[in-house]
C-alpha cells in the first residue's frame, strides 16, 4: 500500500487532520485507520466507489455521524490542531465552524430571506435587522445568487430552481462565517449549467473557506479539487495533487478506479 | 501495465483499435524508409517513385489515428493510464509522420542521384539506414508490448546513428574537396544522411513516449548526443 501523502509536504499546517479515524457502524467497521490532512484553502475531493467510506469520513470531520446511534468513532481529529471529538467541545458550535452542504439541495420551509437568516439568529451572530439585512446580501453575493433573488427574497426558498436551491444552501451555510465547508455529492441532483455554477463557486469560496467535497464525478473532482483522496473498502488508499492521482496515480486500485476498470 | 479490462467494454475496443492502427502506421513508415535506403543504394528510380507515392498514406492514417485520438478524449475522457495511452499515440503519430516525410525525401533524392555519376560513400548510407530501421524497428515493438526495457535500450542506440552520420559528413567533404565534380552527389548524400539522422531522433521521441506511457514520467537523462557534424571544420589545405 502506498501513501504518498499523509504530511504535508509543503509543510502548511493542516485545517483539518484525521488521525488514525476508524468507524464503526455496529460491529461492521466502516473505515480502517484513515490519516488525512486537509489544507486551508484548498478543496479536498475525496473519491471512491460507492461503500467506500468517504461520505462517512467526511460526516466525521462535524461530527455528523454522532446523530446515528450505532455509530462509534476511533482515533483522533483535530480542527486548528483541536480535538473535535474532546468533551468539551459543543457539538453545534462545532458544525457552525465546519458546514455542510448535501446531495440533495434543502432549504428550509421558509423564505430565502430567513433561509439564510436562520444561522445567524440562533448562532446568535447577529441579532439587529441591519446586521442580518446585510449578513443575508453578503451571503447570497457570495455564493453567486443575489443578483437572481434580490427583488424576491420574502418567496419561498422551495420554490428556486434545484441549482439556485443549492446555491441558497451553500449561502446559507456560509452565512454562519465557517471555516470549513463540507460538500457532500453537492452536484449530482444538477444539470449542467447548474454544476458548472457551483463549481465555479466553489473555486471562489476557496479563497476564505476550506473546502471537502466529496464527489462520484472523476471529472468533477479532477475540475475543482487541488488534492483528492481515493478511498477502497473502507480504506484510504491514496491521496495526492489531484493532477497526479488522475495522470499518474501510484497505486494500481486508483489507476483500476479512476480508468474505469475495477473488477 | 498489468490492467483488467474497463467495465465499459467499446472502451478497451477503441484502445486496441487506437494501437492497431498505430501498428500499422508503423510498419508502413518501416518499410518506407527501407524502401528508401534501398532505391539509393540500387539507384532504383521506379522503387523511389513508389516511396514517394506511398508517402500520402501514411499521411492519411496520421489524421485517421488523430480523429481516433480525438474521440476517444472527447467521449471516454480518459484517465490516468488511458490518458497516456491517448496523449502518446497523438504524440507517436507525429513522430512517425515526420519519419515518413524523410523517408519520401530520400527517395525523391534518389531519383536525382540515379542520373549523377556513383560516388562510394553511398555504402554508408547503407549502413546509418540499417541502424535506423531497426531502431524504428525496435521502438515500435516497445510501444506495441509496453516494453519499457526495450524502449530505453532503442533510445541508448541513437548515438551510433550520430557517430555514424557524423563520420558520413567528413567521408562527403573529402569527396567534395577532391573533385568538385562530386559536390552535387555528395551534397545529395549528405541529405540523405541528415534525413536519416532526423529519422534517428524521431524514433528515439518515440522511445522517450513510450517510457512516458508506462511510466507516468519522462526519462531521466538528457538524450544522447552523438551528433558532432556541426563542429566539424575541414580546412583546405
Amino acid at each position: 500500500m502506498s501513501k504518498t501523502s499523509g504530511s504535508s509536504a509543503s509543510g502548511t499546517t493542516p485545517k483539518m487532520k484525521g488521525d488514525k479515524v476508524k468507524v464503526f457502524y455496529g460491529e461492521k467497521q466502516a473505515l480502517q485507520d484513515v490519516d488525512l490532512e486537509i489544507k486551508p484553502n484548498e478543496v479536498t475531493a475525496l473519491i471512491g466507489p460507492s461503500g467506500c467510506g468517504k461520505s462517512t469520513f467526511l460526516r466525521c470531520l462535524n461530527r455528523m455521524n454522532d446523530v446515528i446511534d450505532i455509530c462509534r468513532v476511533e482515533g483522533k481529529i483535530t480542527l486548528d490542531n483541536e480535538d473535535i471529538y474532546s468533551s468539551d467541545l459543543d457539538p453545534v458550535q462545532l458544525r457552525a465552524r465546519v458546514g455542510m452542504v448535501f446531495q440533495k439541495p434543502n432549504p428550509f420551509p421558509k423564505s430565502i430571506y430567513d433561509n439564510i437568516a436562520y444561522g445567524p439568529r440562533i448562532h446568535g451572530t447577529a441579532s439587529s435587522k441591519a446586521e442580518i439585512d446585510e449578513i443575508v446580501e453578503t451571503s447570497l453575493t457570495k455564493a453567486g445568487l443575489w443578483e437572481e433573488v434580490k427583488d424576491r427574497l420574502m418567496e419561498p426558498g422551495t420554490g428556486l430552481s434545484g441549482g439556485q436551491q443549492q446555491r441558497l444552501c451553500i449561502a446559507r451555510a456560509i452565512a454562519v462565517n465557517p471555516e470549513v465547508i463540507l460538500m457532500d455529492e453537492p452536484c449530482s441532483a444538477l444539470d449542467p449549467i447548474a454544476t458548472a455554477k457551483i463549481e465555479e463557486l466553489i473555486d471562489e469560496l476557496r479563497e476564505n473557506f476550506t473546502i471537502v467535497i466529496v464527489t462520484h464525478s472523476m471529472q468533477q473532482a479532477a475540475r475543482v479539487s487541488q488534492r483528492t483522496a481515493f478511498f477502497h473498502l473502507g480504506e484510504l488508499v491514496e491521496v495526492g495533487d489531484t493532477e497526479q492521482i488522475f495522470t499518474n496515480p501510484t497505486d494500481s486500485r486508483t489507476q483500476g478506479y479512476i480508468t474505469g476498470r475495477f473488477g | 501495465m498489468p490492467m483488467n479490462d474497463h467495465i465499459v467494454r467499446s472502451f478497451d475496443e477503441d484502445l486496441d483499435s487506437l494501437k492497431a492502427k498505430i501498428a500499422q502506421m508503423g510498419g508502413l513508415v518501416e518499410a518506407q524508409c527501407e524502401s528508401a535506403v534501398r532505391a539509393v543504394h540500387r539507384r532504383d528510380q521506379a522503387l523511389a517513385q513508389k516511396v514517394r507515392d506511398a508517402d500520402s498514406r501514411i499521411d492519411a492514417l496520421e489524421a485517421e489515428i488523430e480523429a481516433m485520438s480525438l474521440r476517444l478524449l472527447a467521449l471516454r475522457q480518459p484517465l490516468g493510464g488511458d490518458l497516456r495511452t491517448v496523449v502518446a499515440s497523438l504524440k507517436i503519430v507525429s513522430d512517425l509522420e515526420r519519419i515518413g516525410d524523410y523517408a519520401a525525401n530520400i527517395g525523391k533524392r534518389a531519383i536525382v542521384l540515379s542520373g549523377l555519376p556513383e560516388i562510394p560513400p553511398a555504402n554508408g548510407i547503407v549502413r546509418i539506414g540499417g541502424l535506423v530501421k531497426s531502431l524504428i524497428k525496435d521502438v515500435l515493438d516497445a510501444y506495441a508490448d509496453d516494453d519499457l526495457e526495450l524502449a530505453v535500450a532503442a533510445w541508448h542506440r541513437d548515438e551510433d546513428i550520430d557517430e555514424l552520420y557524423t563520420s558520413l559528413f567528413r567521408e562527403l567533404l573529402t569527396y567534395m574537396m577532391e573533385d568538385p565534380r562530386n559536390i552535387t552527389a555528395s551534397t545529395h548524400l549528405l541529405f540523405i544522411a541528415k534525413n536519416l539522422e532526423r529519422m534517428g531522433d524521431h524514433a528515439t521521441n518515440i522511445a522517450e513516449t513510450v517510457h512516458f506511457q508506462i511510466k507516468g514520467k519522462k526519462m531521466e537523462a538528457d538524450r544522447p548526443k552523438g551528433d558532432d557534424a556541426s563542429y566539424v571544420v575541414e580546412m583546405p589545405e
